[in-house]
């Protein structure tokens, strides 16, 4: 070991020790104050009660299939429709011009709504319209809602990412002869959709989220699911479960977008 | 006449910058521009590769005015190779990937005939070791030579170098200089925007000197460079500094 590197051991250790005896410290004092609050004990039994919590959490982790299915069967829809109305907003030839109009408005409309009206809005007028069986169903509008919300944002992020490359990459590729199209899809495409995979991994954490909003209009999912047994059994427990299970899912993802992210930072530097 | 350039205007917004430059290259000749930053000489590579559009004068490839508005750009630019400063690789291919594709997405060759002529090409160039490795792998001379090799690969009947050693360190700049004779050898048709006069002295049949725009003097490489007439030109090449 060099001098420098022993002094920087050294250091680390010291801030170690340092970090660990604040974070006991603080650990320590909320479990000695927080059941010391009056309503603690009512609060106990009614949010973290080991028995419920045990005969629900089965229940909820089978819920749960119901969300990543529905988060499964969005993303790729996601990805296309917001790629192609990344595109759509870019077109250039004056003949496209109503495409590139109606993409402007999607974004601005599907931004611009909370993701809640549109779910209720899609989700039980479209069905309202007295479909037949299965295309009735609210699990499907539902779904659908979210993809074009989530489609209208990822668009933008698409965009941003097709604005980042540099011009002398698309001048470059044209002065070979290349056709406009065939820039986009081999040189520019596939720089900037790259560049754009953390940002899009955000939005897919935030997707994975809101799949629980579907609960409002009838799908038996996760949050669903918890509310039943919330009546069922007078008790909150359920929901900390449904938080615990989603927890287990957008933390690692969370992690994993910001690893992407910061190795992206390093490359570029 | 190869190449004819008649009387190019073109102005960004109010900023004039090509005033009515006129030049005509030969088959198989290389004319080097010489000129301080901003007298246009970009511009004038940009246009005749049609990247950027003249506001008026034409552009004469073997008698066909090739800036006349609302021609298909794209069968010309592929008879026009161009090479820039800052090489403008594509970062997610492989230097063989990146002189591939042009090709082939426009017909000219594909599979085992494709792979063929590139690998014939970074041979002739000294890449072979190099043709899958990424551009991040390559030092700038490498990069600036898989360009060049990129742009022969279209078989290009003219080439244009826009400061091509600019960006280099010093010790690279001769890898690519000697492509540059290379083709020069070949009679290539070159026009070379560049301040490597001693290139220019040596491989140059003409060198034009330009300022705000225009071609202020235009001549043998030897008597521009050495013994100008103008005195924009011996105040661009300090000739006078001395005296
Ligand atoms: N795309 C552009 N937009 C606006 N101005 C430009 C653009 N390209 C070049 N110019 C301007 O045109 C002038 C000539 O530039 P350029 O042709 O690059 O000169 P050179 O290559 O001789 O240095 C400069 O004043 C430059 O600022
Ligand atoms: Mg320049």
């Amino acid at each position: 070991m060099t001098r420098r590197q022993k002094y920087e051991a050294d250091l680390r250790r010291r801030a170690g020790i340092k970090a660990g005896l604040s974070t006991a410290a603080v650990l320590l004092a909320i479990a000695i104050l927080v059941p010391m609050a009056p309503g603690w004990p009512a609060v106990k039994k009614s949010f973290f009660n080991a028995e419920i919590f045990l005969k629900t959490f089965p229940g909820l982790l089978e819920a749960f299939v119901l969300d990543v299915a529905i988060f499964l069967w969005s993303v790729p829809l996601i990805a296309a429709l917001g790629l192609g109305l990344a595109l759509m907003r870019d077109a250039q030839s004056p003949g496209l011009m109503p495409l590139r109009l109606a993409a402007i408005g999607f974004i601005d409309v599907f931004r611009g709504v909370p993701v809640i009206l549109v779910i209720f809005l899609i989700g039980f007028g479209i069905p309202g319209l007295g479909l037949p069986r299965p295309y009735n169903s609210p699990y499907i509008w539902g779904t659908v809602a979210l993809v074009l919300t989530y489609s209208a944002y990822v668009a933008e992020i698409f965009r941003s990412g097709i604005e980042s490359v540099h011009t002398s990459q698309r001048s470059a590729a044209t002065s070979l002869g290349l056709s406009h199209g065939d820039v986009m899809r081999y040189v520019v495409l596939p720089q900037a959709i790259r560049r754009v995979v953390p940002a899009n991994m955000n939005m897919l954490i935030a997707l994975q989220k809101d799949v629980a909003l579907l609960s409002f209009i009838g799908p038996v999912e996760i949050l669903r699911q918890a509310g039943v047994y919330k009546s069922l059994m007078a008790n909150f427990t359920p929901y900390v479960g449904a938080a615990l299970i989603f927890l287990a899912v957008t933390i690692p993802a969370t992690r994993f977008a910001d690893y992407l992210l910061n190795r992206q930072r390093r490359a570029r530097s | 006449m190869k190449l004819r350039l008649e009387n190019l205007q073109k102005s960004f917004g109010t900023n004039h910058v090509l005033r009515g430059l006129s030049l005509d290259v030969a088959e198989g000749e290389c004319i080097c521009l010489i000129g301080s930053s901003g007298s246009g000489k970009s511009t004038v590579l940009r246009t005749i590769n049609l990247l950027e559009p003249l506001d008026d004068g034409a552009i004469y490839l073997d008698g066909v005015d090739i800036a006349e508005p609302g021609l298909d750009p794209q069968p010309i630019r592929q008879r026009i190779g161009i090479v820039f400063q800052s090489f403008n690789l594509f970062p997610h291919m492989t230097a063989a990937g990146n002189v591939r594709l042009a090709p082939r997405r426009l017909g000219r060759a594909s599979g085992a005939a494709l792979n063929e002529q590139v690998g014939a090409l970074f041979e002739t160039f000294g890449l072979s070791q190099h043709m899958d490795h990424y551009p991040d792998q390559l030092s700038g001379g490498q990069q600036q030579r898989v360009a060049v090799i990129r742009a022969l690969a279209m078989r290009p009947e003219i080439m244009l170098f826009d400061e091509v050693t600019s960006a280099l360190d010093p010790e690279l700049v001769g890898e690519v200089l000697d492509v540059m004779h290379r083709l020069r050898s070949e009679r290539m048709t070159m026009i070379v925007a560049t301040h490597e006069m001693a290139f220019a002295a040596e491989a140059a049949d003409r060198v034009a000197m330009l300022d705000q725009g225009r071609i202020v003097e235009i001549g043998k490489a030897r008597e521009v460079l050495t013994n100008p007439r103008e005195q924009r030109t011996r105040d661009f090449l300090r000739l006078d500094r001395t005296a």
